[in-house]
């Protein structure tokens, strides 16, 4: 058999020499690299960055191990962009900037870095977020599982805005931008040992025109995009975080009909899979259609299936633990009423 | 090459975890509509006279009980309570033991299902624990991984733990069968496999609470509902044998009180779609072949008389407790079989109810350690451990039930 002559990542393309700068020059900068980034192309050692007048700075930074690394709707690079974007989204900030780092493995193919890199820079222009500085690194083989990133972002929030648990009231309204799980689901599926394939693809995607669309509306209390751990476990930090319990009605729930059909299988529930491009937001009563209404009225259909899925209640306070804690309730379509819990273990590892 | 012995789709549903098998099925139903769920409820709740308590043996139902909120719904007069149907819970600490013991070996890779690697041993470490500690465990989720595991790492020796019932025994088979045709001399097999009826008629030989029975649907595609029989004509207990949708457990419940009421004892099918009368005899040969009955020790409940599947004679190769020194499976004590000698978890001491529980003589809220001293990240007993234990069914989803505590969240 004759070896394969594909370019391949070497443990010199991530000593700062030569190598190095014929990556950045020939797979970075021809896709980062932009007329509306002043930043980047000179390549110095830190971004300098003037921010605009009477706004407040929001950061942030994620690592991505995704596995695999590309998967029916996106790759790891996609999610690299759109993880940290959307962290910066949910607090209310507009992104502006991202820092990009790679960790590769010895070996890796090249052209599959050019793929992963060139979905970054779709994923950036996507969002409206410049890529402003980043690393390289190459770690011997086996040493990695090909590619991992990290990005940090940096985001502008408006002087009057402030949003957080502690603004949550009873009586507030629980919002879903779409149904949950696709993300989670589709990597699942995409690892290949489950015995089967579907057309499931991830949700992957930038929040960001879902909380630029509610700007202006009044009573927003709370957001948070649902990735590892889902719907379920952020439902869960509102009630932790707020001291309130939180009630969702399953007949409420929007559902992507394949994935639900994939959980059942599965014995898994979509309500605990990750979202990549979903947001779970609370508003006062009095909001809620007018955010449903933006949701749905944002183009490209990102708020197509947003509903309320339920309610903030003063707590009643479960009575078992070191101290009785407020929790999340379902009432299930037939009308029951039980706990939808936090997770324990089982988590699926490498999801983002 | 020669045609295998038995075809993965030949297996039950349930065999393969999220196997092609399910695919062809009818499972992918639309969603059910809640006027019929909410008459049959109705219908249910009318029908009830007087108390009964009626046992799951399957955790799989315990789990679609919670999940479905039944017990919230349901007249408080109809106690469902949980059997000895979670695998990973009736696993014996000391076969615990074996495999960590066998695990900690270099030359050792032990593939197993994803909810032992986290069942503490008798020193509180899990596989988990010792697979952060450098030990080779891969999660698989077929039999049949274990065997490409084998061929894929002709260097290291391929340990599967086998655990299940009824249902996943004949996967276990089939693997035998393919590591053989592929000449596979690095697989082995702990078999911990555990049959369902014996460990029923334990439970009613004793004194028992128990009025009918919620019998397991996946278990029954494979033994046949004819396997029931026995509890209708030797104990005159009702039975009904049930699938794991909310519109399958409605209508088993439905019968199930009707024939309580009426102090009838049949053994009823209502999982027509899946459940033959038979079974499915080339599952059952499959099993026969390979395995035979031995006497099993299950966590709460003790030694009971070929409640297990031992490797045959013919099958010693494959078998872990044969191949490394030491890996031995429990000889049962003299004179102790059927007794019910319960092995007790440690660390619990003498509080922990799960054997109660597993008896159906106590639920998880009965328990003073439930949910305090015993949760699910830090389990005191085997029904905590899986995710289809009866505690970590009641604490995931009804342990706002308790009663008579902070907030007096007794009813909702």
């Amino acid at each position: 058999m004759t070896r394969e002559e594909e370019p391949r990542i070497l443990l010199g393309h991530g000593d700062g020499g030569r190598l190095t700068h014929d990556l950045i020059r020939s797979v970075f900068l021809p896709h980062f690299d932009n007329p509306a980034n002043p930043v980047l192309r000179p390549l110095p050692d830190a971004a300098v960055l003037a921010p605009p007048a009477g706004w407040r700075l929001a950061f942030t930074t994620d690592s991505f191990v995704v596995s695999p690394a590309f998967f029916p709707g996106g790759n790891i690079g996609t999610l690299a962009v759109t993880g940290t974007v959307n962290d910066l989204a949910v607090s209310g900030a507009r992104p502006a900037y991202l820092s990009v780092a790679f960790i590769l493995e010895e070996g890796y193919p090249l052209r599959q870095l050019e793929a992963v890199v060139e979905s970054m820079a779709l994923a950036a222009r996507d969002a409206g977020v410049q890529i402003v500085t980043g690393d390289t690194k190459v770690v011997e083989h086996g040493a990695a599982d090909g590619i991992y990133i990290n990005t940090a972002g940096i985001g502008w929030v408006p002087e009057d805005l402030h949003w957080g648990l502690d603004a949550v009231r009873p009586g507030d309204v629980v919002l879903l931008s779409g149904s949950p799980g696709a993300h989670g689901m589709a990597v699942l599926l995409s690892r290949g040992d489950l015995g089967f394939q579907s057309p499931i693809r991830s949700d992957c995607a930038s929040v960001f025109p879902l909380v630029q669309a509610l700007q202006g509306v009044p009573g927003i209390r709370f957001m948070r995009d649902p990735t590892r751990g889902g719907v379920a476990t952020v439902l869960n930090e509102v009630a932790q975080g707020s001291g309130l319990d939180v009630w969702v009605e399953e007949a409420a729930l929007p559902e992507d009909p394949a994935v639900s059909a994939a959980a059942r299988l599965l014995g898994v529930d979509p309500l605990y899979l990750a979202c990549e491009g979903r947001v779970v937001a609370i508003c006062a009563p009095d909001a809620a259609a007018a955010v449903l209404d933006a949701w749905r009225a944002v183009p490209g259909g990102l708020g197509r299936d947003a509903a309320a899925i339920g309610h903030v209640s003063a707590s009643r306070r479960l009575p078992l633990g070191p101290r009785p804690e407020p929790a999340v309730y379902l009432r299930t379509a037939l009308g029951g009423t039980r706990l939808l819990d936090v997770k324990s273990g089982g988590e699926l590892p490498r999801i983002c | 090459m020669n045609p295998p012995a038995l075809q993965a789709t030949d297996l039950p549903e349930g065999a393969r975890s999220g196997g092609a098998a399910r695919a062809g099925q009818d499972i992918l139903r639309p969603g059910v509509d809640p006027q019929l769920t909410s008459a049959l409820l109705a219908r249910i709740n009318a029908s009830v006279s007087r108390p009964h308590c009626i046992m799951e043996v399957c955790g799989t139902h315990t789990m679609a009980i919670g999940q479905f909120a039944l017990r919230s719904l349901l007249d408080p007069r109809l106690r469902l309570i949980s059997g000895p149907g979670c695998p990973v819970c009736v696993t014996d600490q000391a076969d615990l033991d074996r495999a960590l013991q066998l695990a900690r070996q270099p030359e050792v890779l032990l593939a197993t299902y994803g909810d032992m690697v986290r069942v503490p041993g008798s020193g509180g470490t899990t596989l988990e624990k010792e697979r952060a500690a450098g030990a080779h465990v891969t999660v698989i989720y077929s039999p049949l991984d274990a065997v490409d595991l084998a061929a894929a790492h002709p260097t290291l020796e391929v340990v599967f733990l086998a655990v299940g019932f009824e249902t996943t025994a004949p996967a276990t088979a089939l693997a035998l069968d393919r590591a053989k045709e592929r000449r596979i001399r690095n697989f082995s097999l702990i078999s911990l496999h555990k049959l369902t009826v014996p460990a029923v008629k334990a439970l009613l030989r004793e004194e028992t609470t128990v009025e009918g029975f919620l019998c397991p649907g996946h278990v029954s595609t494979v033994i046949g509902r004819a396997a029931w029989d026995f509890l209708a004509r030797d104990f005159h207990r009702p039975a009904v044998v049930a699938g794991f949708e909310l519109i399958d457990i409605l209508p088993a419940l439905q019968q199930l009180v009707a024939m309580l009421e009426q102090g009838e004892a049949r053994v009823v099918n209502a999982y027509t779609r899946a459940v033959r009368e038979e079974g499915n005899p080339r599952a059952q040969q499959a099993v026969a072949e390979h395995f035979e009955p031995v006497p099993a020790v299950w966590r709460g409940l003790g030694w009971i008389p070929d409640s297990g599947l031992g490797l045959r004679a013919e099958w010693k190769d494959f078998d872990a407790g044969y191949r490394f020194p030491g890996a031995a499976g429990q000889e049962p004590p003299d004179g102790g079989l059927g007794q019910g000698q319960v092995v007790s978890l440690g660390g619990a001491g003498g509080r922990c109810r799960c054997g109660d529980i597993l008896r159906g003589k106590a639920t998880p809220l009965d328990c003073s350690l439930f949910g305090t001293y015993c949760t699910p990240q830090d389990p005191a007993g085997p029904c905590m451990v899986s995710s289809e234990g009866a505690c970590a069914a009641y604490y995931r989803y009804e342990r706002h039930r308790l009663p008579g505590q902070a907030g007096g969240a007794r009813k909702l």
